[in-house]
């Protein structure tokens, strides 16, 4: 047996739907309320009940599915998957099995050798489980735990990869360009640490000279690490922990483990050998979902601009690659630069503004683009200084801070300092000359061939302007004015 | 139809059933005549018939997105043997949770 392996990692992701409603009954879909509080017969699991889809549940699912470049099936139907967890009051949680939503899909990463596509193999929509809260600190040591079903009933995709990743960095990756995508959408919160998103890490090694089907490797799945770096870190750890296994003759079993946050380490948490019989059949109670085109036509019409294209078109107005890539990634920073560009049309300017000084600002306040502390318009007609020539980028930077601190528009901060540049051509020539001819010594320095002795004498114009002088405008004087003196 | 002690033992261990050796007999010869009698379907000819997998012709039933007022929380956990804190008491869980 060789002892070179290939890694393999398939990444299933779930994604909470940001509808009003549950996607069964009309509980409002909330997070951190009071436990218990938006329950029903329906999403408690209690007899005779009858499950209704939100329709709207399906629009998000069918534009994340369309984004992701996939086939929406126009039939698909709900199946009840089986098992006993106290977060699951039904003992069945309604998913989709065998005729899932959409398939074939794919998201396209950016990696060293180039563009790849990561497929996609399917999207399913089901029901999201209650809460447990442990009482202790760790599962394990648990005396009990308190259940809260405000969360049942969620409605959730979950996105299933194929196992085309080859690295952590890949799967991080794929990871931070689906969450891109799916922030466009605004079908989520999408916020990791709220469980409005979760990941699941497939991992296995394969020898390099096996040559069977892939589901037959023993599959190790990590389940539900709370970011997009222990997700990575969860899959190094995996990698090297079988790595060692397979090269010491031990063999792999197919198992669920956790994630430890603190030691970066996984942990068996179940054998999965057999207990994964969840005895599927089709629910009941639901009928089969049918799409029309005219339906799915109007869900791909309500598709907004996506990375992708976003990308290219920020390339045509001449950003940067690195710089466009911070904007599309953060989704709300992007729609606040689109904002300003259109007001201010030089968007090399504006990037250039939003990505140092603001950003800065911003995050030493610990603020997000999602509530700007500067309104677009605001920064729009700071900028809009800057290109009139009334204020010098140092100058401009001062005004933004204090526009930043104290909420006053640009105009206001100007007024109330008494900044402005002078560009007035004839008033600047008259305190150059003056400078000249007060320095005689320094003049016979610069018409000596010294460059530097011209600083000094910008040093002086500037201060006897306050700074107010528009500096390559003084340089310029100066020179023509010394040129007389050659 | 042959149903074995075996796949019954498996069947009640899934739906958390104890059963005595009696039973299980008793249960892998009952369970097997119900299977048996199933098995008279495939008598039929279905092959020109497509699955189905409702039985009510009827197809996307949804409703709106709009909320509607849920039970309190003392009405939602009314029927739990233990509640603290507005939530029901479980007693520890050795497995790991479902996604």
């Amino acid at each position: 047996m060789t002892n070179q392996y290939e890694v393999v990692i398939g990444l299933e992701v779930h994604v909470e739907l940001k509808t009003q409603t549950k996607l069964f009954c009309g509980c409002a879909n909330g997070f951190g309320q009071d436990p218990n509080s938006q329950t029903c017969p329906v999403c408690l699991g209690m007899p005779g009940v009858l499950p209704v889809l939100n329709g709207e549940a399906v629009a998000l699912a069918t534009r994340a599915a369309l984004a992701l470049h996939c086939t929406v099936n126009s039939y698909s139907k709900f199946d009840r998957k089986q098992y006993f967890y106290p977060d699951l009051p039904k003992a069945y949680q309604i998913s989709q099995y065998d005729q899932p939503l959409a398939e074939n899909g794919h998201v396209t990463i950016h990696t060293a050798a180039g563009k790849r596509n990561i497929g996609i193999e399917r999207i399913h929509m089901e029901e999201d489980a209650g809460k447990l809260n442990h009482l202790g600190q760790r599962l394990g040591d648990a005396e009990g735990s308190l259940v809260d079903l405000n969360r049942a009933g969620v409605p959730l995709i979950e996105i299933v990869s194929r196992p085309e990743m080859h690295s952590p960095e890949e799967a991080r990756q794929y990871l931070v360009e689906l969450r891109t995508i799916l922030s466009y959408l605004d079908i989520s919160d999408l916020r990791m640490e709220e469980g409005s998103m979760r990941c699941d890490a497939n991992v296995s090694l394969r020898p390099l000279d096996f040559t069977g089907s892939l589901a037959d490797l023993p599959r190790v799945e990590i389940k539900n690490v709370n970011s997009f770096r222990n997700v990575q870190r969860g899959i190094e750890f995996e990698i090297n922990r079988q790595r060692q296994m397979l090269q010491t003759g031990q063999r792999i079993i197919k198992e669920t483990r956790g994630f430890d946050d603190a030691s970066g380490s996984t942990y068996s948490q179940r054998s999965k050998e057999e207990a994964n019989d969840y005895r599927y059949f089709p629910e009941p109670d639901l009928p089969p979902l049918v799409l029309t085109e005219k339906w799915l036509k109007e869900q791909r019409e309500a598709l907004p601009q996506l990375p992708d294209e976003l990308r290219q078109s920020l390339a045509e107005r001449g950003v940067a690659e690195r710089d466009a890539e911070v904007l599309v990634q953060d989704v709300n920073l992007y729609h606040y630069w689109s904002q300003v560009v259109a007001l201010v049309s030089d968007a090399r300017l504006v990037t250039n503004w939003l990505l140092s000084d603001y950003s800065r600002l911003m995050n030493a306040n610990n603020l997000s683009f999602a509530e700007p502390k500067v309104s677009a318009h605001g920064l729009a007609s700071l900028l809009s200084l800057i290109t009139a020539g009334t204020l010098s980028g140092k100058m401009a930077k001062e005004v933004l801070e204090t526009m930043f601190d104290t909420g006053e528009t640009a105009e206001a901060v100007v007024k109330r300092l008494g900044l402005s540049q002078i560009t007035d051509h004839n008033a600047i020539k008259e305190i150059v000359s003056a400078v000249v001819a007060a320095n005689p010594a320094v003049v016979q320095d610069f018409v000596s061939g010294k460059e530097k002795a011209l600083t000094f004498l910008v040093g002086q114009v500037m201060k006897q302007t306050k700074g107010q002088a528009k500096p390559d405008l003084v340089n310029a004087l100066l020179r023509e004015v010394l040129a007389t003196y050659a | 139809m042959n149903l074995t002690e075996k796949e019954v033992r498996h069947v009640a261990r899934l739906a958390r059933l104890a059963i005595s050796s009696v039973e299980l007999s008793e249960a892998t010869q009952a369970l097997g005549r119900v299977l048996d009698y199933i098995d008279l379907l495939n008598e039929l000819d279905t092959d020109a018939v497509p699955p189905t997998t409702h039985v009510e012709a009827i197809e996307t039933v949804w409703r709106q997105d709009r909320v509607v007022p849920s039970l309190s929380p003392e009405e939602a956990t009314a029927n739990g043997p233990q509640v603290s804190s507005q939530m029901f008491v479980v007693p520890k869980i050795l497995d790991g949770g479902e996604g």
